[in-house]
């Protein structure tokens, strides 16, 4: 089979909206005969889920929360970009589209990103239209800051509360829609399974988490918006929540599952503190704009850190890259930050964390100034850590925080299989081998607001409006195939918990499939999971029953999924035999120790086609084109 | 640290709940409260107990799904925190720890510690939104807005729906987490358009889901995780009046037409 990105012809700056004008358009009149089905309200499904309402769609949405405005999106602190080079600082919509190829290290679809980069003009009008307060400047203009180490200041903030501004924003025109009968919301109810009939996805399984009740929702199109699966890892900053359960059994379906090894390691979170951390938490990126990041230079040195002196210090980024010192990209800080402590000069009771240090800052700026920019950082630091950062360095360490890897889809946001959509962190789109900083909140939006009520149409022109009952036989296989997997869970009855496999599966995916890869170490992983999964199937204990609100088998099943994409990420990671961004094999690095790509051999997207079991999946190969930018090796020296 | 729990457990909606005493052991300092909780749940799955329910998902104080009434206090002991964020370093040694729901007719126990708070989203789509669609908007900074009135927006718009303010308010009012969007849309020139109806059909709604009265006592802000202030409440007083003064006497569009 050979991946059509449906890319496209033409001049990079054209093609979206000469494939605006050349998409087929659904009449005014006949929208309300189709019924969409979004699942997951987060940046992503909220903005669609609203989008598509206005323009006369009947949709069906889903969250697994109690209420839409919980997303996960929520969290999201730092920012969000945009072209708008409000700042006169020589920003463009050429310059971001190049700045995210670049930053995800070349492996991203050119007319895709440049798309986005469009986009992100409206983004930012829409969301002041909805009543977002972003941050604004004395006479009353927007705000910018620069952000996770651009030249440019683009990125506009409401506080460190940018998610939870502008998912509520998304949130209430989805509750306008709700109002206006135009939306149907389902909140604290599962997506258990995809539908199809005659190879088009054509409805959904679900579980209403209180009751337990199998319900089957039928429709003429499908948009996953369920975010990503960092939680592969156990450990992450994402929420307790987020999961890949939707994203995967469509995967099992034909949904060609992309790049599933690109993870993002953020490095500042705060560290470990013992066996009972059940999440981790991340410390916005821009404090890197004003903290420097040190070790001791001597290994095992237990010295308070105001007891060590200066030249005693080694600021290890800005020994290492003169020019960007502290604002190396994200990939670029967390693996230095691996490496010091794995020569074993990592602070604090577990002596994996480097400083985090705002003395210098402090002394320049002054407090007030300090306080004024990352005063509720510093706030929740102290709440969590029960140190005060004014008086002694932060300490960090790095973490999982986002999956560039997710669902293929092609330029209109379609999987593999007709009628099914993958938007936001679910799908793999535009951030390649390393997202950005304060990009994730503008593809969520873009892909939302302004690409899917273009790309459905052009699906749904050439489909007829009949409706598919939810009796139909291939709704009642599906509702068998999740009631079997709920009893099957009910019944082992074994004797580990749910979370203690999961842990398991984590610390495999972390010491093997995180910052660092290598051959031998991955192939190890791949037998590990495998027993993981044997034990998982034959020793979980999941107690209660299937008809009451049950949150051990809601999680029993995310877990179940995690296990076989963890076995997937395995493979991918051992298939791609070169360096990029977030993916970084020890057998493939420059001298320096840098990330080496292998363009001729690996200038792909590898995705992965089910085939009953995930550790024998077959491959298939997009070939990346670039036209517009030439490759360069990444240098922030 | 070894601590004796005093838990709500409810088996669903239908049934009526009691407290359970469980006692936890060598507990981190560092330990979040929930984690303390996850070790318990641990524990009682092991020996065939069912696990404690409760709301959580973000744990780090920002999706408002994490409601506790911990010791006779939302969200406990501590000022301007949620529940995710309280650490067992805020208890002493020994200490005996009281857990509830959130208890407010309006917010019906699902499970345990597990509510029902959809009369919050209900009430958000009652008004709380500016009628725009996508597309076809202004740019961006065409309206100026003076930093003093985009600042006082974010306060109000910090709010994180989780409910503490019913919880502990002596008539379940709902009156600071509406007033938190009332305002939040009423200072910025977006919202002002629909300001005065806004805060009618929110308010229309609050009443209908059940909430009680405000009589001013204060306990909404004080026991707020971000600090709400009741300034909120008094501007929503304010669009209120306005909107009785005005809309009722203006007939609707459709009843002019009929006419
Ligand atoms: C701590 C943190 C800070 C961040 N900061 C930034 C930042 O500053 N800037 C930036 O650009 N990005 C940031 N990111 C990344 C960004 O927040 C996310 O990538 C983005 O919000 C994802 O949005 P989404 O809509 O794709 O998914 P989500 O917001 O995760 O939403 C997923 C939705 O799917 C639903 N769902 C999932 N599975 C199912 C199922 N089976 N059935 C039904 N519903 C389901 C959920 O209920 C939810 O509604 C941050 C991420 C983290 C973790
Ligand atoms: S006003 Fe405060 S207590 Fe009430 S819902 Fe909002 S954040 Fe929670
Ligand atoms: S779990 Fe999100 S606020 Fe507590």
């Amino acid at each position: 089979m050979i991946l059509d990105s449906k890319s496209p012809h033409g001049p990079l700056e054209e093609k979206w909206s000469k494939h605006i004008f050349d998409a087929k358009l659904v009449n005014p009149a006949n929208k309300r005969k189709f019924d969409v089905i979004v699942v997951g309200t987060g940046l992503a499904g909220a903005s669609a889920a609203a989008s598509l309402a206005e323009l006369g769609y009947n949709v069906k949405a889903f969250c697994f929360q109690d209420s839409p405005r919980r997303a996960h999106s929520i969290a999201a602190q730092g920012g969000i970009n945009a072209a708008k080079n409000y700042q006169n600082d020589g920003d463009s919509v050429f310059r971001l589209f190049y700045d995210t190829i670049k930053g995800g290290d070349y492996r991203s679809r050119e007319s895709n990103v440049y798309r986005l980069a469009e986009v992100s003009l409206n983004i930012i009008d829409q969301c002041v239209a909805q009543g977002v307060p972003f941050a604004r400047e004395y006479g009353g203009l927007l705000a910018n800051r620069s952000f996770g180490g651009a030249q440019v200041s683009r990125t506009f903030y409401a506080r460190g509360q940018t998610g939870q501004q502008l998912l509520l924003g998304a949130y209430s025109a989805l509750s306008r829609q709700v109002t206006n009968g135009k939306v149907q919301m389902f909140p604290r109810t599962e997506m258990l399974d995809l539908v199809m009939v005659d190879g088009h996805a054509r409805g959904i399984i679900t579980r209403n988490l209180i009751t337990g009740k199998i319900e089957s929702h039928s429709a003429h199109a499908v948009l996953l918006c369920t975010g990503g699966y960092g939680n592969v890892f156990y450990l992450s900053t994402n929420a307790m929540g987020c999961n890949t359960t939707a994203a995967w059994r469509a995967h099992k379906h034909g949904a060609f599952f992309a790049n599933p090894c690109f993870t993002q390691i953020h490095p500042t979170c705060i560290p470990v503190s013992g066996d009972h951390q059940s999440k981790l938490t991340l410390m916005s990126e821009s404090l890197r704009n004003d903290g420097r990041v040190w070790v001791p230079k001597e290994k095992g040195d237990k010295r308070s850190p105001k007891d060590i002196p200066e030249a005693e210090r080694d600021y290890f980024l800005e020994r290492r890259y003169p020019s960007f010192g502290n604002l190396v990209p994200r990939d670029v800080a967390s693996r230095n930050a691996k490496y010091v402590c794995d020569e074993g000069r990592g602070v604090g009771a577990t002596g994996l964390a480097v400083y985090l240090d705002f003395k210098d800052a402090i002394k320049r700026d002054g407090k007030d100034t300090i306080e004024s920019k990352y005063g509720n950082l510093f706030d929740m630091y102290k709440q969590i850590t029960g140190e005060n950062p004014y008086e002694t360095p932060m300490r960090i360490y790095p973490a999982v925080h986002y999956t560039m890897g997710g669902l293929w889809v092609d330029y209109n946001l379609m999987t593999t299989i007709p009628g099914l959509y993958s938007l936001g962190e679910c799908n793999f789109s535009d951030h390649g081998a390393n997202r950005l900083g304060a990009s994730a909140l503008m593809q969520g939006l873009a892909d939302g607001y302004f690409v899917i009520p273009y790309a459905i149409g052009d699906y749904l022109a050439t489909r007829s409006y009949d409706k598919i009952p939810t009796d139909h036989p291939s709704f009642k296989q599906s509702e068998e195939r999740v009631r079997d997997q709920i009893s099957k869970l009910l019944s082992i009855n074994g004797s580990s918990t749910v979370d203690q496999i999961h842990r398991e599966l984590g610390k495999v995916m972390w010491d093997y499939c995180g910052m660092s890869r290598t051959a031998e170490g991955l192939q190890q992983a791949r037998g590990k999971i495998k027993e993981i999964k044997e034990r998982f199937w034959s020793d979980v204990k999941v107690l209660g029953t299937n008809e009451e609100l049950n949150m051990s088998l809601e999680k029993a099943g995310r877990v179940a999924d995690f296990i076989e994409l963890g076995a997937l990420m395995i493979e991918d990671a051992l298939n791609r035999k070169e360096s990029c961004g977030g993916h970084f094999r020890e057998e493939y690095q420059t001298e320096e120790g840098e990330a080496l790509r292998d363009d001729e051999n690996h200038t792909y997207v590898a995705a992965w086609e089910y085939q009953g079991d995930e550790s024998n999946e077959t491959l298939h190969k997009e070939q990346l084109e670039f036209e517009n930018v030439k490759l360069t090796q990444r240098s922030y020296k | 640290m070894d601590f004796t729990l005093k838990i709500w457990r409810q088996k669903d909606a239908g049934s009526k709940g009691s407290f359970n005493t469980y006692s936890v052991k060598d507990i981190s300092s560092d330990m979040s409260f929930l984690e303390m909780l996850d070790e318990l749940n641990e524990d009682l799955i092991k020996d065939g107990e069912s696990p404690v329910h409760f709301d959580h998902d973000c744990r780090e104080g920002i999706c408002g799904t994490c409601s506790m009434y911990i010791n006779g206090r939302a969200h406990g002991p501590q000022k301007a925190i949620t529940t995710c964020q309280l650490h067992m370093r805020s208890f002493k040694d020994g200490d005996t720890i009281t857990i509830e729901p959130w208890r407010a007719k309006p917010f019906p126990v699902i499970r345990d510690l597990v509510v029902d708070r959809s009369a919050f989203d209900r009430i958000i789509q009652a008004g709380g939104y500016v009628s725009v669609s996508t597309g076809g908007v202004p740019d961006a900074n065409e309206i100026p807005i003076p930093t003093s009135i985009a600042n006082e927006a974010m306060d109000a718009a910090s709010c994180i729906g989780c409910g503490a303010c019913v919880a502990a308010c002596k008539n379940a009012s709902a009156m600071l987490f509406v007033s938190a969007k009332v305002s939040h849309l009423a200072l910025l020139p977006q919202g002002k358009v629909e300001a005065t109806s806004r805060a009618e059909n929110m308010i229309a709604q609050m009443d209908k889901e059940g909430f009680g009265l405000c009589t001013n006592t204060g306990a909404c802000s004080a026991e707020c995780p971000k600090e709400i202030s009741l300034t909120h409440i008094a501007r929503m007083n304010r669009e209120y009046f306005n909107a009785k003064q005005t809309s009722n006497n203006i007939p609707d569009k459709e009843e002019v037409h009929e006419g």
